[in-house]
This record gives structure tokens, sequence and C-alpha cells, in this order.
């Protein structure tokens, strides 16, 4: 009999511990998990390091996690949506790594895939690529990116069948299967759950394997 | 020449920039990026333009009407767009993917500075209030063809400069800027004035441009 993954959002993030690395998908309040990061809000976990492309806007989404000072340390790509992340950083309240979005996406895919660096052109000379290696293939220059892992993944789906595997909806979709597989321990907030066999296999973007726990909305 | 309204400057910029695009006849992946980029959909009439979205989706419509919103799709604007026929969802690795790979045909971008060797600055001005990059460097180095549309001037002052003072987002990427006032493509290391408004100079041009160009023989004249 398969694991039963199901549980409710304060047990699954009960697995954050203080200064865990928590990646959390979304884009734009899109695809963001929000009952998990509101749970996560309501815990007392500090020191924590988000990984995100963006942090919500004020006091919503993984705004909350800011206006809470839960966070220690930033790794994203845009935070201009939420201006009060824009002041924290400024005022030395929280340290931020900026990455560009592409590069922030194939890094969470490289640790998920098993490969701890790769080369891309984007950020070559650049402010962002300062203190990077650089490498020249076919005359062009590229950087050396590290790939990005994380203990917990908090992402959202619109559908999980009894194992686990996911199906996403339209631009919600984005940084949620990249995550899914590069956290030790992902726990997915999903809006249906239906028997295993119900979804079309061919339809299914993230295999449970990676999922390691399930919350319903 | 006489300064255009904001909106006016502003559609007359995205207009133009979609004429770039019109006459295709092959398949043709575009990238908009935020603000008068965004704009250029309302002007795309060819079926052979697939407007990609970084945050997910090949074959983006229009902005969603009020009615037509659906609650899990957005434009890399955080829009509400529309589905058109054949469009696909992906996720930011395919997303990225696709740019970096050289699938995106062209993007279109706007930028605080451009200067004479192609260099852009669009991402950020030290001591403001920003913090963000977004998909800016990697659509620059991805995009086969990265096309500025922007504001001639800030306020009067030079957009088109000799050496962006500005952090560059990348460097010699830039293969055309188009204004309100002036169409420029990138060629044999500089830039060449191919289009020009009709209600411009060639001498307004000359004296809100701080980096020298060549002139297109015979020049056109842009949308107005």
């Amino acid at each position: 009999m398969a694991v039963n993954k199901f549980m409710t959002a304060r047990d699954a993030i009960a697995r954050v511990k203080d200064g865990d690395r928590i990646m959390v998908g979304g884009f734009g309040l899109k695809g963001t998990p929000f009952p998990l990061v509101r749970e996560l809000g309501k815990s007392a976990r500090k020191n924590l390091t988000v990984i995100s492309n963006d942090l919500g806007s004020p006091n919503e989404g993984l705004g909350v996690l800011l206006t809470n000072k839960q966070i220690k340390t930033l790794i994203g790509s845009y935070y201009n949506w939420n201006i009060e992340a824009v002041h924290a950083y400024y005022n030395g309240e929280i340290e931020v790594t900026l990455v560009p979005q592409g590069t922030l996406a194939e890094s969470i895919r490289a640790a998920g895939a098993g490969i701890p660096a790769y080369y891309t052109a984007a950020s070559a000379g650049t402010d962002l690529g300062r203190d990077k290696e650089i490498r020249e293939f076919g005359g062009k220059k590229y950087v050396l990116e590290q790939a990005i892992y994380a203990d917990i993944a908090l992402i959202e789906a619109r559908k999980a069948d009894r194992l686990g595997n996911l199906v996403y909806s339209k631009t919600a979709r984005n940084f949620n299967p990249a995550m899914a597989a590069a956290a030790k321990y992902t726990i997915a907030l999903v809006h249906e759950i239906v028997e295993t066999g119900e979804l079309d296999p061919e339809s299914i973007i993230t295999p449970h394997v990676y999922v390691s726990a399930i919350v319903k909305e | 020449m006489k300064e255009l309204a904001k909106e006016e400057a502003a559609e007359r910029v995205a207009k133009n920039a979609a004429r770039l695009f019109n006459d295709v006849e092959n398949p043709f992946v575009l990238n908009l990026g935020v603000g008068i980029p965004s704009q250029v959909s309302n002007f795309i009439t060819n079926d052979n333009i697939f407007i990609q979205t970084e945050n997910g989706m090949l074959g983006a419509g229009r902005l969603a009407k009020p009615g037509e919103e659906h609650p899990m799709l957005i434009n890399a604007s955080r829009r509400s767009v529309i589905e058109t026929k054949g469009c696909v969802y992906l996720d930011s690795c395919l997303a990225f993917g696709m740019i970096r790979g050289g699938r995106v045909d062209a993007t279109v971008l706007g930028a605080m500075q451009v200067d004479e060797k192609g260099n852009i600055a669009n991402w950020t001005v030290p001591g403001g209030n920003q913090l963000g990059v977004g998909g800016a460097m990697d659509l620059i180095s991805g995009a086969n063809k990265v096309v500025i549309a922007m504001i001639h001037t800030n306020k009067g002052r030079p957009k088109l400069v000799r050496q962006c003072s500005l952090p560059v987002t990348g460097f010699a990427e830039a293969d055309i800027v188009i204004t309100e006032m002036a169409v420029f493509e990138f060629k044999n290391n500089g830039f060449l004035l191919t289009k020009i408004a009709p209600d411009a100079q060639l001498s307004d041009i000359e004296s809100l441009t701080e980096f020298a160009f060549a002139v297109a023989n015979p020049l056109e004249i842009m949308l107005a």
C-alpha cells in the first residue's frame, strides 16, 4: 500500500526548522501556495532563507514572512513588487542575492537533476556576475552558476492523485515543478485530489517521487 | 519637434515596434517586456507571431477584457491575458530554456540607457529604490534580436548616450532602438538612423542624442 502523504498544513509546516532554506513557488502571486505560506507565517520559525522569484506584495503571499521578521536571506530575481522587501534590504534588515530569473530557474532545475554547476551567458560582465568565474565558449562569455538546493519546497498545483502525481494550472505552473525536484522535502498544496489512475499519465507534470506531503486547500 | 503627450509618444513607439514584425512570413516568437513593449501586442496583426511570456506561456493573446480574466493566467507584467489557439504553458525552466536556446526570435524591452556600442542599461539605478532584475539579462543575452522601445529622452536628458553610466544589463546586444522620434539599427559597429518621425527634424534628433550615428539614405518616415 502506498505511503499516505496527506496531512494538514500545520503538520506539514512542522517539518520546517529555524535557519532552513525554503523554496516557494509562484510568480506575481500566481502559483503561490498561500495556505502553506500563511501557516509558516503563524509558526515561530526564524532565520529562514527564502528562495523564490519574488516576495509577493506587501503583507500578501510571501510578504507575510517579511512582516513577521522570519527572513534572514532572500535568493530570487525580482522584489520591486514588494517595496517593503526593497526597504528591508537597503535598511540592512535582510540579505538578498539577486539572480537573473532564467538563472534562478536553471539553478533550481540543476539541483533537482544532480548537476552541481553549469555555464550561462546571463549576467556575464555585469554587476550581478562580478564574483563569478567566467569562461569563453565559441567567442562568447559565460558565467559559472551553481545549483540552488533547499531543505523544503512549498509548491502549489491544481490537482494531485493519491500517490502525489501533480498537474498544474496555466501560468501558475512557473517555478513549482523545478522546486518540487530540488528540495529534500516537498510539500504540495493542491485544490483537488483524485484517485490514482484518474490523471492522464501524459498530462502529469510532476511525478509523485518528488512530492513528500500533500495538503488539500 | 513639438513634445508629444506621454501616452501618445508611448503608443507611437509601440506601433512602430509592431510594424517591424507585421510582415514576417514564417512562425516568429516574440517576447515583450513591461511598459511600452507590453503595448506592442495591441498593434500586432500577423498570425505568424507567437507571443512568449517568460512566466510561462507561448501563444499569449491580448490583454483580457473585464470578465475574461482567469485567476491563474497572467503575463510577465502581471496583467491578465487571454489564450490563443495552439497556446502552450511552460514551466520557468522551459520558458527560459527557450530564450537561452535561441528559439525566441526577438524581444522588445524598455531601457534607461543605450550606448554607442549597443550596451543596454535597463535593470537598476544605483541609489534608487529598486531591487530586481527579472528576466532582463537572460532575454538580452538569449533572444536572437533585441529591440529597445522607449521614449527618446528622460525629461529632456539623452538616454542614447556615448557610454552607459548606469549598470549594464547586456553588452553589445541592442539591434534596433525605437523612440517616438527615430528608429536606429545597429550596423557595422555603430547606429544607423533608418527612420524619422513625420514631425521630427534631423536636427531635433541630433540635439537629443548623445552618441554619433550615421543617417540612411533614403530615410524612411515612421508611423505617426
